[in-house]
């Protein structure tokens, strides 16, 4: 991953502290208030990260980890925000994705779909150029 | 916490941020004056931690969430190193930009130990 996806790596890896940052409060403080939503926010923290080290790495592999991280995070802040607008009494307390990531500057939503358009233009070389290139 | 203090920590984190972000885009790689500007924002937050555990003891206690606050403050403590590690790793314009990413997320979470240690109720 090279140039301005460095800066997407960046932000990813600033969300991913953040996230795992709440999601430690919440869990270490007052678990027991809402179980399911904090253990959602647990879950989110922990694909932010690995799709961080996903964009990181190289190689098919880390690719397709990356695809179904972002697109289970883009899946995740539709969902979620959308039932926390319409249906505001299954999500009492905030996660990473509730009102569609309002608490995090909306960052959790434009994200995955930088993410997304990044790994579309930048598909991994077939493993023999690889080679030919190394 | 020392409220003044906090809010110029809070000006110099948002002006490294923008000054980062300038000369990334200007197509600058990280220089002495992009690296320094995130060792001050550094050792501001250093400050800020030893402000964090001595105020206390002079009755300066913080009226939310201890825990929330710590783990603001740990985190922002990791970002500068981790983003001038990567500037010295990749010299390219884009590290610079992360460099500004860096402090702005610093200068977002020294805003919330603010909020946690002025306004929120525990």
């Amino acid at each position: 991953m090279r140039g301005i996806g460095r800066v997407l790596v960046a932000v990813y890896g600033v969300l991913a502290l953040a996230a795992v940052g709440r999601s430690f409060v919440q869990i270490a403080s007052k678990f027991d208030e809402a179980p399911l939503a904090y253990a959602l926010s647990a879950l989110a923290a922990v694909v932010y990260v690995v799709a961080t080290v996903a964009l990181i790495r190289s190689g098919r592999g880390w690719y397709r980890v990356a695809w179904l991280t972002i697109a289970f995070e883009f899946a995740g802040v539709i969902v979620v925000g959308g039932l926390s607008i319409v249906e505001p009494s299954l999500f009492p307390h905030d996660t990473v994705w509730s009102r569609f990531g309002h608490g995090y500057l909306f960052i959790p939503l434009v994200l995955p779909v930088l993410g997304m358009w990044w790994l579309a233009t930048h598909r991994p070389v077939p493993a023999e150029r690889e080679a030919d290139a190394a | 916490m020392i409220e003044w203090f906090t809010w110029v920590q809070l000006a110099v984190a948002v002006a490294a941020g923008l000054l980062c972000l300038i000369l990334g885009l200007a197509g600058r790689v990280p220089g002495d004056l992009a690296n320094g500007s995130l060792a001050l924002v550094e050792l501001l937050l250093v400050v800020q931690l030893v402000v964090a555990i001595a105020a206390p003891a002079f009755g300066n206690e913080p009226t939310g969430s201890v825990l929330e606050f710590y783990t603001y403050l740990v985190g922002a403590l990791l970002l500068p190193p981790a983003a001038v590690f990567w500037a010295l790793l990749e010299r390219s314009r884009w590290s610079t930009v992360v460099l500004g990413v860096a402090a702005l997320a610093v200068a977002v979470m020294v805003y919330r130990m603010l909020q946690i240690w002025t306004v929120q109720q525990a």
